[in-house]
C-alpha cells in the first residue's frame, strides 16, 4: 500500500474554535487510497474534527485540506445511526442517491441492494424504531456504501454496540471493503479495535490533538480468525497503548 | 389498584357530586334562576337537543376555521423564521406581543373592523389570534429541531435548500409542531367563545351566545346546558385531536412493534 494514490490529506492543519480554544493541531495526515487507517487517541483529542476536515464538512483555520474525492464520493459514518426515523430502512439508504438526483426507482433499488450487501435483506421496509442497534448501524453503513465512494470516514461507528455485535460488524466491515476498497479512516478510543481494522493506527495526542506516533499492522485483511490471540496482534496493540500512555503522561 | 376499581372510581365521585347537588336543590328549595337542578339541567338539554347541535356546530366551524387559517399563515411565518435568523427575530415581539394580549381587550376592535353586518369574522379573527402564538412556536420549534448529524449528511451530499426543507426540516417538524397544534386547537375554541361572547353573536348564534342569552332572561337550566354542551364540544375536540395525533406520529416513527 505504501506510495499509493492519495485520496486526502491533512496538511499542518489547525483548527480553532471560538468557545473551545484549540481543538486540533497542527496536525499532519495522509491516507492514501484503498487503504484503512485508524485514528485513536483519547476523548476530546480533535479525532472527530479531524474527520469533518477530511469530509469537507468544516474549513481548518489554519494549514490546508487535500480530497481527491469528488463530491458523493465521500461517505460519512457517525456513532449513532442518524437514520431520518421518518423514513424507511431503504429510503434512509437511498437518500444520498436521491439528493444527488438518481431517479426513484433507481435508487430504491440500489439501495435495496446495499442493504442485502450488510445483511439487512428483508428489512427494507422497516423504521428505524424496528431496527436493533446493531441493525440501524448496518443500515447505516448501508447508506454509506450506496454511493460507491472512494473515501469512507468513520466516526467511532461501534462505540454504542455490545461486544459480540461490534466484532461481528468489525468483520464484516473488512470483507465489504475487500470487495471495493474504499479508503477508510476508522475513529475509535479502543486500541484493539483499531489494530482490528487498520493497517495503520495514528496514535493522537490529548486534546489539541497533534501526532503521538503510527503502528504498523502487517496482517492479511480481512482478518484470519483467532487474529486477537495472534502475538502480532497483541504487539501492535501494546504498541500502540505504549505510544498513548507517553502522549498521556507528556500532556 | 385493580381496573374496575380505577374505572368505578371517578364516576362514584361524580355521581355522588350531581346527586348532593340534586339532594340540595331539593332540600333547600333553592330557585331554578339562581342554580337549577342536574335533572333540570338534563330536561333543559334534552329539550333544546336540536338546538344545541345547531350551535355546537357553529362554535366547531368558527374554531376549526380560525385553526386553518392560522395552521397556513402560522406555518409560513415559522418557515420564514426558521429560514432565517433576521426574520425570526423581527417576528419575535409581535409574536410576543399576539401571546400576553388578554384577547378580551381585543375583542371592541375586531368587532368594528368586521363591520356590524360580519360579527362572525370577529370571533373568527379572535380565535386565529389566541391561536396563532403555540402553532407558531410548535412549527418553529419543530423546525429548528434537526438532527445536527442528519443536517451534516445532508451538506455531505450537497443537498440544495429546497431538499433541506422538504426532506429534512419539514419532516423533522412533525412531533413538536402536532404538539403545538394540539394546544393552539383548544385556544381555537376559548378564542370562538370569547369572541362568541364580546361580539354580540348577532350573526354566530354559537353556544357561548347561547349561555349568554339564556343567562340574560334568567333561563339557568338552559345555560347550563349549553354549558355542557361546549364542555363536551371541547372534550371531543381534545380526544379527536389526540387520536389525530397518535396515528400521525405512528406513521412518522413507524410502529415499534409491528415488523412490516
Amino acid at each position: 500500500m505504501a506510495g499509493g494514490d492519495v485520496a486526502a490529506a491533512l496538511n499542518a492543519v489547525e483548527v480553532d474554535y471560538p468557545a473551545r480554544g484549540r481543538a486540533l493541531g497542527p496536525f499532519d495526515f495522509r491516507l492514501e487510497s484503498g487503504e484503512i487507517v485508524a485514528l485513536v487517541g483519547p476523548s476530546g483529542c480533535g479525532k472527530s474534527t479531524a474527520l469533518r476536515l477530511l469530509a469537507g464538512l468544516e474549513p481548518p483555520t489554519a494549514g490546508a485540506v487535500q480530497r481527491a474525492a469528488g463530491r458523493g464520493e465521500t461517505a460519512v459514518v457517525f456513532q449513532s445511526p442518524t437514520l431520518a426515523p421518518w423514513l424507511s430502512a431503504a429510503a434512509n439508504v437511498a437518500l444520498p442517491l436521491e439528493l444527488a438526483g438518481a431517479g426513484r426507482a433507481s435508487a430504491r433499488a440500489q439501495a435495496n441492494a446495499a442493504l442485502r450487501s450488510v445483511g439487512l435483506a428483508g428489512a427494507e421496509r422497516a423504521r428505524p424504531a424496528q431496527l436493533s442497534g446493531g441493525m440501524a448501524m448496518r443500515a447505516s453503513l448501508a447508506r454509506a456504501l450506496v454511493t460507491d465512494p472512494k473515501v469512507m470516514l468513520l466516526d467511532e461507528p461501534f462505540a454504542a454496540l455490545d461486544e459480540i455485535t461490534r466484532r461481528q460488524l468489525a468483520d464484516d466491515l473488512l470483507a465489504l471493503w475487500a470487495e471495493r476498497r474504499p479508503a477508510i479512516v476508522f475513529v475509535t478510543h479502543n486500541v484493539e479495535e483499531a489494530v482490528y481494522m487498520a493497517g495503520r493506527v495514528v496514535v493522537m495526542t490529548p486534546g489539541p490533538g497533534r501526532l503521538a506516533g503510527e503502528v504498523r499492522v502487517e496482517a492479511p485483511s480481512p482478518r484470519p480468525t483467532g487474529f486477537r490471540t495472534t502475538q502480532g496482534f497483541r504487539d501492535a496493540a501494546e504498541q500502540a497503548s505504549d505510544l498513548l500512555r507517553q502522549a498521556m503522561g507528556a500532556a | 389498584m385493580s381496573r374496575p376499581v380505577a374505572v368505578a372510581a371517578p364516576i362514584l365521585f361524580v355521581a355522588l357530586l350531581l346527586g348532593g347537588w340534586e339532594a340540595a336543590c331539593r332540600l333547600l328549595a333553592v330557585p331554578t334562576y339562581f342554580l337549577p337542578a342536574p335533572s333540570q339541567i338534563a330536561l333543559a338539554f334534552a329539550s333544546s337537543g336540536g338546538l344545541l347541535v345547531l350551535a355546537a356546530w357553529r362554535t366547531l366551524s368558527t374554531a376549526l376555521t380560525a385553526f386553518a387559517i392560522v395552521f397556513v399563515l402560522a406555518g409560513l411565518a415559522a418557515l420564514g423564521a426558521a429560514a432565517s435568523r433576521t426574520v425570526e427575530r423581527s417576528f419575535r415581539p409581535i409574536a410576543i406581543v399576539l401571546q400576553v394580549t388578554p384577547i378580551v381587550a381585543l375583542a371592541p376592535l375586531f368587532v368594528v373592523w368586521a363591520g356590524i353586518d360580519h360579527p362572525d369574522r370577529a370571533v373568527v379573527a379572535l380565535a386565529a389570534v389566541v391561536a396563532f402564538f403555540p402553532i407558531y412556536s410548535g412549527a418553529l420549534a419543530g423546525l429548528q429541531a434537526v438532527d445536527p448529524e442528519l443536517e451534516r449528511l445532508f451538506d455531505l451530499y450537497g443537498a440544495s435548500g429546497w431538499q433541506r426543507l422538504t426532506r429534512l426540516r419539514v419532516p423533522s417538524a412533525v412531533p413538536h409542531a402536532l404538539e403545538g397544534m394540539k394546544v393552539g386547537l383548544g385556544l381555537a375554541l376559548v378564542g370562538a367563545v370569547i369572541g362568541e361572547m364580546s361580539a354580540g353573536g348577532g350573526g354566530t348564534e354559537g353556544l357561548a351566545w347561547r349561555i349568554l342569552e339564556a343567562s340574560h332572561r334568567l333561563q339557568m337550566a338552559k345555560s347550563f346546558a349549553a354549558l355542557v354542551a361546549l364542555t363536551m364540544l371541547g372534550g371531543a375536540l381534545y380526544v379527536g385531536f389526540q387520536a389525530l395525533e397518535r396515528a400521525t406520529l405512528a406513521w412518522w416513527r413507524g410502529h415499534p412493534d409491528a415488523r412490516r
